[in-house]
């Protein structure tokens, strides 16, 4: 049986503002205290007003311009009807015909082919979030629990066209999509705090006597791990082709399902059929006025955006040398570490070097401090005069590492580092590197000269040049630093010649 | 004194200068209620202790003679779908029978500044739908002039209230006529402001795109003095309009020069009631004999203005009541299978008939395959209603008919018939869907002795142009001054 | 005019429990009515822009500043049915 997944998701992200989209009540993850971010506006309450908090627009439209959305300069809100005991207002704000950004797309590249794909976005819109029910697992049909501390919570809402074509593709995209918003700052998209939830529509055209024939589409519920989206994603092709082969259902033949993912078992089950079939029943909210943007305003909040993940990849590879690889790695840890790189290699002029450091050295202070970059305390100018020395020749790769560990030392014991924390260690280690080949001349005849070498130096006469370790030894420690190899060649030549 | 006999200017001047404190009002207003006992029935809620505590807060303020607010030591009866903190705030309403609201109306606070005293809270039809205070699910509202008849609604209790003295003002809303019908009813002034001129918050929303808050008094003195108080931007309201407010009291007295009166012919329709067309064409000679220039004008959508108004105003009503169902607050069923039940019970328990139609109607209006043809129709037909205010306020700076083409019908008359009682408010809906204000005064009486009201509409936030044409008339009648015999 | 099954249909989105009679009388009602509003029918509204808003505002915002929440025995003060800290209801069924 020959088959094409046909995957659409759909994407709610909780933004990163203050307040809430409506009301004055704190926005933050709160599931310990239920009900004590509430107010007559998330309430609900007969008599209470919406009001629109700037902000959620702002950080809306900001990632709409990120995600290569086109943005509406009219916008409106509309209201959803559906009953529920996590929604109070028993409609939800949303938007309905005129959503504030619509047709963009997202590239993403798959890992297992290295193909570079484009995912169509129909529209991104904001909308508030609902609460939570907690629901009785005992079985024995104790009340369920309603907390409405997320009510009202901003939430965009980002639509996919039906372009994914395998579990992969809609796992790196919903990645890809998480790594963009985190870099505008827009979400923490958190899945275990539910700040990033995703809902995937799932369907297969199958091929016969040369037709694509679409089969039921199935929407999968509630995935909250990237892992998850996944396996639910694969569960669902497998379970559908297998479907298909038993019943030959064709879209349009059924009435569209909605399933629920079980993470622990590893399967998608059936979810109750709402009873009637659901019609929003949306209209204008009369609470609420237009919004209208102008040019000008949509140009200010350009101006806040950073450089994208996929254009800093692009840059490394292309400006810096960076293998795809690498600018991957340094990309996908997220926007501090990134700034953090754009500092250190700007400061030290080489990319390369840079990348070496920041995925070997300073990954692995970070992996044991367990602690992120904007928590590390070499500032990126220290670290980045560290490794310029090392690219102008001024220390050694190794003397560098003694700087570093030098570094983090004072930074362990509560201190502040700075560039000129870098000379001094440099000047008191006597790590710098002599360069003046008359003053290390001089140091190798006095080491030369030196009686207790005599036995060393008519070995390496005699060509036994691994006796000259002990010479590079002494006449580096009366340097205080200097390229150990080329002292090593300097005694070599003076002996042999 | 006589108290109660008095108009607000009365009471204030007599409050400043001493001769009576701001307890002997409120008292005097208290005793009137419950001598009144449920005779009338205005109040759900009589606030008697709440109210004592304010009069005797303003007495010892202006004792120590610290600032008073512009209203201080005045009653006013508060229709009971306004939000108050802590004092049960009802809607009429099975459904909200025990709801204490956690926060004041932004009016409420207003109201609160201003020193004045929030006597009881009035009845109404449950949650503003009715045009007789006959659809309250907890009490009955008579009319002052008569009995047997009803008050007018939805305000019917603010509206009855003042009629009979229980309170010198009145705190009412009008999504379709309930203030300016009911103050037609009773014979007291009632004025509909600007839609967005008072802050809607904590108003419980029957129609959101219709609802306005205003005033009731016996005279228009009263009605603009409250005004100043309940209007002004609030930014919890964000149709609320940010504009200042006029001193309306201070202007009041200037007669309007060259005033410009438009008589809507279509107000003087088919139906209505001989005395009314007399009384208000009566009334419009006041106008002509003070050198206004009056003419005819037409305003050609009103005959699709009950239609629109039903459909708008039902299709928002069944979103706004959708939030009653028994989880958050408000009624919760007994019995019941599992919680889509218990929804439906709760409802279908804590609405009473009229309500359940209109949501009825409104879900239909808003359904999928009928929403082109009724709901959004009907937002179309509106633009073109308002249009035609637009277009004659152009030559016109008032319009003046009827408030209601019959003065107050009796109670159960039109109970069963309920699109009867809808066509009831067809010269008052039109304002509210083209969001202009209005306001309905005293213009005489029926054969039987009821009042009949005359309405006069401005132009978009010409509230002050309104009461000044208004007051141009009262100066020139005593209908405001005529009082109900009462016991 | 309208079926019993619309009319049922109608009660079930507006989650109104209602008897037999009462369905027939409201359906008899909304017939009613809906004669009446088919006076629309007459308007020609083919240019005509939705008024959803009467009142000429647009932009109408709130700063993203937190203001003091109700304490919890406020927000649950008016609820049918509560355990102190959370609304309580029948129990909700996800899964068939």
């Amino acid at each position: 049986m020959e088959f094409t997944p046909i995957i659409g998701l759909e994407v709610h992200v909780q933004l990163l503002t203050k307040s809430k989209l409506f009301c004055g009540c704190a926005n933050f993850f709160n599931p310990d205290n239920p009900n004590v971010q509430t107010c007559p506006v998330c309430l609900g309450l007969p008599g209470s007003l919406p009001v629109m908090n700037r902000e959620a627009l702002r950080l809306s439209q900001k990632t709409a311009m990120a995600l290569n959305l086109n943005l509406a300069h009219f916008t409106k809100w509309d209201r959803k009807q559906y009953y529920y005991p996590d929604l109070p207002k028993a409609y939800q704000i949303s938007q309905f015909d005129l959503p504030f950004s619509y047709d963009g797309w997202v590239e993403v590249v798959l890992p297992s082919t290295g193909e570079v794909t484009r995912v169509r976005l129909i529209r991104a819109h904001l909308e508030e979030d609902a609460g939570k029910n907690i629901h009785d697992e005992s079985g024995r049909g104790a009340d369920s629990k309603v907390d409405l501390n997320r009510t009202g919570t901003p939430l965009l809402e980002i639509v996919t066209e039906p372009d994914i074509r395998s579990s992969e593709q809609a796992r790196v995209f919903l990645e890809e999509l998480r790594l963009l918003l985190r870099y505008i700052e827009v979400s923490d998209c958190n899945m275990q705090e539910g700040s990033l939830r995703c809902d995937a529509n799932v369907n297969l055209h199958v091929q016969e006597n040369g037709e694509a024939i679409p089969t039921p589409i199935v929407e999968v519920k509630n995935l909250n791990s990237f892992r998850g989206v996944e396996a639910a994603v694969e569960y669902e092709i497998k379970r559908q082709s297998k479907a298909w082969q038993t019943d030959h259902k064709r879209l349009g033949e059924v009435p569209k399902e909605t399933r629920g993912w079980d993470a622990e078992r590893g399967l998608t089950f059936a979810q109750r059929g709402k009873e009637d079939a659901a019609d929003y029943r949306y209209f204008p909210d009369p609470d609420l006025v237009p919004v209208i943007t102008t040019d000008e305003q949509f140009d200010e909040i350009r101006a806040t955006l950073c450089v994208l993940p996929a254009t800093r990849r692009t840059r490394y590879v292309k400006e810096l040398g960076l293998s795809v690889y690498d600018a991957g790695v340094i990309v996908d840890q997220g926007r501090e570490f990134a700034d953090y790189f754009d500092e250190v290699s700007t400061v030290c002029g080489d990319g390369k070097q840079t990348a070496n450091w920041l995925t070997q050295d300073v990954q692995r202070e970070l992996n044991e401090r367990k602690i992120q970059i904007g928590e590390f305390a070499i500032p990126a100018a220290v670290l980045g005069s560290v490794l310029q020395r090392i690219v102008n020749g001024d220390i050694t790769i190794k003397s560098g590492r003694d700087v570093f560990t030098e570094l983090l030392t004072r930074t362990d014991d509560g201190k502040n580092v700075s560039v000129e924390s870098v000379d001094s260690i440099i000047a008191n280690k006597g790590l710098g590197k002599e360069q003046d080949t008359g003053k290390i001349d001089a140091a190798i005849q006095t080491v030369i000269d030196n009686e207790r070498n005599a036995k060393a130096v008519e070995d390496v006469r005699s060509g036994k040049h691994q006796a000259v370790g002990p010479l590079i030894g002494q006449v580096m420690r009366d340097l205080k630093g200097a390229d150990p190899g080329s002292v090593r060649q300097m005694i070599i030549d003076k002996l042999m010649s | 004194m006589d108290i109660t006999g008095s108009t607000t200017g009365q009471l204030l001047k007599a409050m400043q200068s001493g001769s009576v404190s701001a307890v002997d009002v409120t008292q005097a207003y208290l005793d009137e209620i419950s001598a009144d006992g449920e005779t009338i029935g205005a109040f759900l809620t009589v606030n008697s202790e709440g109210a004592l505590a304010v009069a005797t807060e303003v007495d010892r303020k202006r004792s120590r003679g610290e600032p008073l607010g512009r209203l201080a030591g005045l009653p006013v009866a508060v229709k009971d779908n306004i939000c108050t903190k802590g004092l049960a705030t009802t809607c009429a309403s099975r459904m909200l029978e025990n709801f204490v609201p956690p926060y004041d109306a932004h009016v409420t606070t207003q109201l609160l500044n201003a020193d004045a005293v929030i006597i009881g809270k009035a009845n109404l039809d449950e949650f503003a739908m009715g045009s007789s205070t006959e659809n309250s699910a907890l009490k009955v509202t008579r009319n002052p002039w008569d009995t047997d008849c009803t008050p007018g609604g939805s305000s019917g209790g603010s509206a009855a209230a003042v009629a009979a003295r229980l309170a010198p003002l009145g705190v009412g809303s009008d999504t379709g006529g309930s203030i300016r019908q009911p103050a037609s009813f009773c014979g007291v002034v009632g004025l509909k402001p600007t839609y967005g001129r008072v802050s809607r918050y904590g108003l419980i929303a029957f129609a959101s795109s219709l609802d306005q808050i205003g005033s009731f008094a016996t005279d228009v003195t009263g009605a603009a003095l409250l005004l100043e108080t309940l209007a002004g931007h609030d930014n919890r309201d964000s149709t609320s309009v940010d504009r200042p407010v006029p001193n309306y009291s201070a202007t009041l007295e200037q007669p309007l020069t060259g005033l410009r009166v438009g008589v809507v012919s279509e107000f003087f329709g088919e139906g209505i009631d001989a005395d009314v067309d007399t009384s208000v064409k009566a009334a419009i000679d006041v106008y002509r004999s003070l050198g206004a220039e009056v003419s005819e004008v037409s305003l050609p959508h009103t005959k699709y203005a009950v239609a629109t108004y039903y459909l708008i105003a039902c299709s928002e009503a069944s979103s706004n009541l959708a939030r009653y169902d028994g989880v958050h607050y408000g009624h919760r069923a007994e019995q019941f299978e599992n919680m889509i039940d218990m929804y439906a019970a709760s409802r279908a328990e804590g609405f009473g008939a009229e309500v359940k139609r209109r949501i009825m109607l409104g879900v239909f209006a808003l359904s999928e395959g009928y929403s082109d043809q009724y709901y959004l129709k009907s937002l179309k037909v509106r633009r073109l209603i308002r249009n035609d205010f637009d277009l004659v306020f152009e030559n016109v700076d008032v319009l003046a008919g009827p408030t209601c083409p019959t003065p107050a019908f009796r109670i159960g008359e039109l109970v069963d018939d309920p699109l009867k009682m809808y066509l009831s408010d067809i010269c008052t809906i039109s304002a509210n869907l083209a969001g202009i204000p209005g306001v309905s005064i005293p213009a005489g009486f029926s054969s039987d002795g009821l009042p009949i009201g005359m309405q006069l509409l401005a132009a978009p936030f010409e509230e002050e142009t309104l009461l000044r044409a208004a007051r141009m008339y009262e100066r020139e009648t005593d209908w405001h001054r005529k009082r109900p015999s009462l016991g | 005019m309208l079926s019993p099954e619309d009319v049922q249909k109608v009660a079930t989105l507006a989650r109104l429990k209602l008897s037999t009679e009462e369905l027939q009388q409201v359906s008899r009602q909304l017939d009613g009515i809906l004669d009446y509003v088919a006076v629309l029918n007459e308007v020609d509204v083919s240019n005509v822009e939705p008024m959803a808003h009467v009142a000429d505002v647009a932009n109408a915002f709130r700063e993203d500043e937190v203001r003091a929440s109700l304490p919890r025995e406020e927000s649950l003060s008016n609820a049918p049915k509560t355990d102190g800290k959370y609304f309580l209801v029948p129990q909700i069924l996800e899964t068939a």
